[in-house]
C-alpha cells in the first residue's frame, strides 16, 4: 500500500466533533458525511482537498467520540493516509477496521509543514518528505494488525476466519 | 508479575491465566451495545459478514437514543433501520421511546451489566460499567458489528495508572464530576491514552454509586481505555438491587505493575469548571472570575441520575432562574424521571422556570433539544466541551457539577453554589 499526495497539517487533539459535527450524524453516507469533514476547524478543507492528500496532525487525533463517522467522512474525502503522533485509541480502532491508513511518528509531525508533498510505504513504515527531501521512519503495526489491513478491514478478516 | 483489576478481567474472557501490558488478545464479550448513531453503521458492516444471527440474543442491545424522539426525517429512518434489525435479530435489549433512556444510565439499571463483566459499546462512554468493576470500553460501528456476530473482540491489554483515593470530601457540594475534571485537568486530555484508569483508595467508600459512574464515565476524557472502581458494598447493594444474572469479583493484584500512581485528597477537591474547549482545562470553581451565560444544561451520561437531579432541584428550589437563562434539565432515564416526579423535584424545577425533558443525549452532542447560536454559552453537566459541541462552532460550552450548573442558572453567570445557598 502506498499514498502519495499534499499535506493538511493541524495541531494537537482534533477531536471527532471538529472532524464530522454530530449536526450531519443522521445520516451514514461516507459521501455526504465527507461534504462536512473538519468544517468546524477548517471550512475550506472540503473545498481543497485532492484524492491522495494527507492529513498530519500533533497528539491525540480523533479523540472524543466513538463515531467512525469520522474515519469514514475523512476517507471519503479522499485523504490517503493520516500521520499523528498519538492517535486516541478508539480512532485508531476504527481506522483499522475501515481500511483507513493512519501512522504513528512524532518526528514526522515535528518536520512535516502544511502542503509539503509526500510518498508514503505503510507496509515498510517509511514516509518520504519529497518537498524537504527528508525520510521519516514511522512505528510498523503489529503483525496481528497488519493482517487486518492485509484483509481490508475487519469485516473481512473476520468472514475469511470463519471460512477457514 | 501481577495483574492489574483490568488484566485479570481481560484474562478471564480470554481463556488465559494471565495477560501483560501490550498483549493482544482475543477476549469473550458479555455484552454489545450501540446506539441510534453508531448502529446503522454496525448493522450494515454485520450484514457482510454473512451470519444469519447475533451471537447471542441476550447478549446485544440497542438503545436509541442520541436524536430520539426522532428529530427529523433522515434520524426516524436511521431509527427505523435499526428497530427493523433489533426485531428481525430478536435482540431482548432493545429499548423504544417510552422504556429507553440515555444508555449508559440505563444499561445498569436494567442489570445487563454486573462486576467481572466485559462490555463493548459503540459510544465512547461505555466505559461508565467500569463504575460496577467491570471492563467496559468505547468501540467504533464496525466492532460492535463483529462482536454482534461472533461474540468477541481484539484487544491490546491496557497497562494502567492508579489513582488512590484518599480522605473525604470536605466540601458540601462536591461530587464525582468535580473529582474527575480535577483529575482530567491534572493529567490531561491523553494524559491516560490507552490506558486504564483504576481507582483505588479509602477515599472511595464516600463516593455513591451515581458519583462513580460520573466518573468512570469521563475516563475517555482523559484518553482512557476503561475506568474502574473496586467491588465493595455499595456496588453489591447496587447489583442485587438491579441485576439477576451472576457476577464475579475481580480484585488487582498485590504486585501488579502501574506506569504511574496519583494519591488525590478528596479533602481537598473542591467545585470544578472546564473551560472551552477542552475538558483539561479546569479551574476550580473560586477562580472562574466572571463568566456571563445563556443557558443551564442540566442532565446527560454523566450527570443525569437521581442524585443529579435531587442536587439541582434543591439549589433551584423556591427560586427563579435568572431572566435570559434558558434551563433544560434531562433525565437519563424513564426510571429516573419517574422517581423524579414521586420527590416533586420536577415541580421545583418548572417552578423555578427551568424545562424537563424526556430522556436524550440531544443537547449534550448539539443534536437537538437546546442548540447554541454564535457567540452564546452554556454551562452544562455533560462530559464535553470541543469547539462546536453544542452548537455554533463560535459557541462555548462550561462543564460543571449539577450544583454549580444550579447555582450559575440562578445568576446568569458560573456560581459557587456556596454563594446561592
Amino acid at each position: 500500500m502506498k499514498a502519495n499526495g499534499s499535506v493538511f497539517k493541524y495541531g494537537n487533539n482534533v477531536d471527532t466533533d471538529v472532524i464530522i459535527p454530530a449536526r450531519y450524524l443522521n445520516t451514514s453516507d461516507p459521501k455526504e458525511l465527507a461534504k462536512h469533514c473538519m468544517e468546524d476547524i477548517d471550512a475550506d478543507f472540503v473545498n481543497k482537498v485532492n484524492d491522495g492528500d494527507i492529513i498530519v496532525a500533533d497528539k491525540n487525533f480523533g479523540c472524543g467520540s466513538s463515531r467512525e463517522h469520522a474515519p469514514l467522512a475523512i476517507k471519503a474525502s479522499g485523504v490517503s493516509c493520516v500521520i499523528a503522533s498519538t492517535f486516541a485509541r478508539i480512532f485508531y480502532r476504527n481506522s483499522i477496521n475501515i481500511g483507513l491508513p493512519i501512522l504513528e511518528c512524532e518526528e514526522a509531525v515535528k518536520k512535516i509543514d502544511n502542503g509539503d508533498k509526500l510518498d508514503i510505504d505503510f507496509k515498510a513504515g517509511v514516509i518520504k518528505n519529497l518537498t524537504k527531501n527528508e525520510v521519516y521512519q514511522a512505528e510498523p503495526f503489529p503483525e496481528f494488525i497488519q493482517g487486518i489491513m492485509a484483509a481490508d478491514g475487519l469485516i473481512q478478516y473476520i468472514k475469511n476466519n470463519l471460512n477457514k | 508479575m501481577g495483574m492489574t483489576m483490568t488484566q485479570k478481567i481481560l484474562a478471564a474472557h480470554a481463556g488465559l491465566d494471565s495477560v501483560k501490558a501490550g498483549q493482544l488478545i482475543q477476549a469473550n464479550l458479555d455484552l454489545v451495545l450501540g446506539n441510534d448513531v453508531t448502529t446503522p453503521v454496525a448493522v450494515k458492516e454485520f450484514n457482510k459478514i454473512g451470519v444469519d444471527k447475533v451471537f447471542d440474543k441476550k447478549k446485544v442491545a440497542i438503545v436509541p437514543d442520541h436524536f430520539t424522539p426522532n428529530k427529523d426525517i433522515q434520524s426516524a429512518e436511521q431509527c427505523k433501520f435499526i428497530r427493523e434489525f433489533a426485531h428481525e435479530k430478536e435482540v431482548e435489549n432493545y429499548f423504544e421511546i417510552g422504556e429507553m433512556g440515555i444508555e449508559h444510565a440505563l444499561i445498569p439499571e436494567k442489570g445487563l451489566v454486573v462486576p467481572g463483566d466485559v462490555v463493548i459499546g459503540a459510544d465512547s462512554h461505555t466505559c461508565t460499567y467500569g463504575a460496577l468493576g467491570a471492563f467496559s470500553t468505547g468501540i467504533g460501528s464496525t466492532d460492535m458489528a463483529a462482536g454482534m456476530a461472533i461474540g468477541q473482540c481484539w484487544f491490546k491489554v491496557p497497562s494502567a495508572i492508579k489513582f488512590v483515593l484518599t480522605g473525604k470530601p470536605q466540601n458540601k457540594w462536591v461530587s464525582g464530576k468535580d473529582i474527575i475534571l480535577h483529575i482530567i485537568g491534572m493529567i490531561g486530555v491523553d494524559g491516560a491514552l490507552y490506558k486504564s484508569m483504576e481507582f483505588v483508595g479509602d477515599g472511595i467508600q464516600h463516593l455513591s454509586m451515581d458519583d462513580r459512574f460520573s466518573m468512570a464515565n469521563m475516563a475517555i476524557e482523559a484518553g482512557g481505555k476503561n475506568g474502574i472502581f473496586p467491588v465493595d458494598e455499595k456496588t453489591l447493594a447496587y447489583v442485587k438491587e438491579h441485576a439477576t444474572k451472576p457476577h464475579t469479583v475481580y480484585t488487582a493484584d498485590e504486585d501488579a505493575e502501574y506506569d504511574e500512581v496519583y494519591e488525590i485528597n478528596l479533602a481537598e477537591i473542591e467545585p470544578t469548571v472546564s473551560f472551552p474547549h477542552l475538558p483539561d482545562n479546569t479551574r476550580k470553581i473560586t477562580e472562574v472570575g466572571e463568566v456571563k451565560i445563556d443557558q443551564v444544561v442540566i442532565g446527560s451520561c454523566t450527570n443525569g441520575r437521581i442524585e443529579d437531579m435531587r442536587v439541582a432541584a434543591n439549589i433551584l428550589a423556591g427560586k427563579k432562574v435568572a431572566k435570559g437563562v434558558r434551563v433544560i434539565v434531562f433525565p437519563a432515564t424513564q426510571k429516573i424521571y419517574l422517581q423524579a416526579l414521586k420527590e416533586g423535584l420536577i415541580e421545583k424545577f418548572v417552578q423555578a422556570g427551568a424545562t424537563f425533558s424526556t430522556p436524550t443525549c440531544g443537547p449534550c452532542l448539539g443534536g437537538h433539544m437546546g442548540i447554541l447560536a454564535k457567540g452564546e454559552r452554556a454551562i452544562a453537566t455533560t462530559n464535553r466541551n470541543f469547539v462546536g459541541r453544542m452548537g455554533h462552532p463560535e459557541s462555548e460550552v462550561y462543564l460543571s457539577s449539577p450544583a454549580v450548573a444550579a447555582a450559575s442558572a440562578l445568576t446568569g453567570k458560573i456560581t459557587n453554589p456556596e454563594d446561592i445557598a
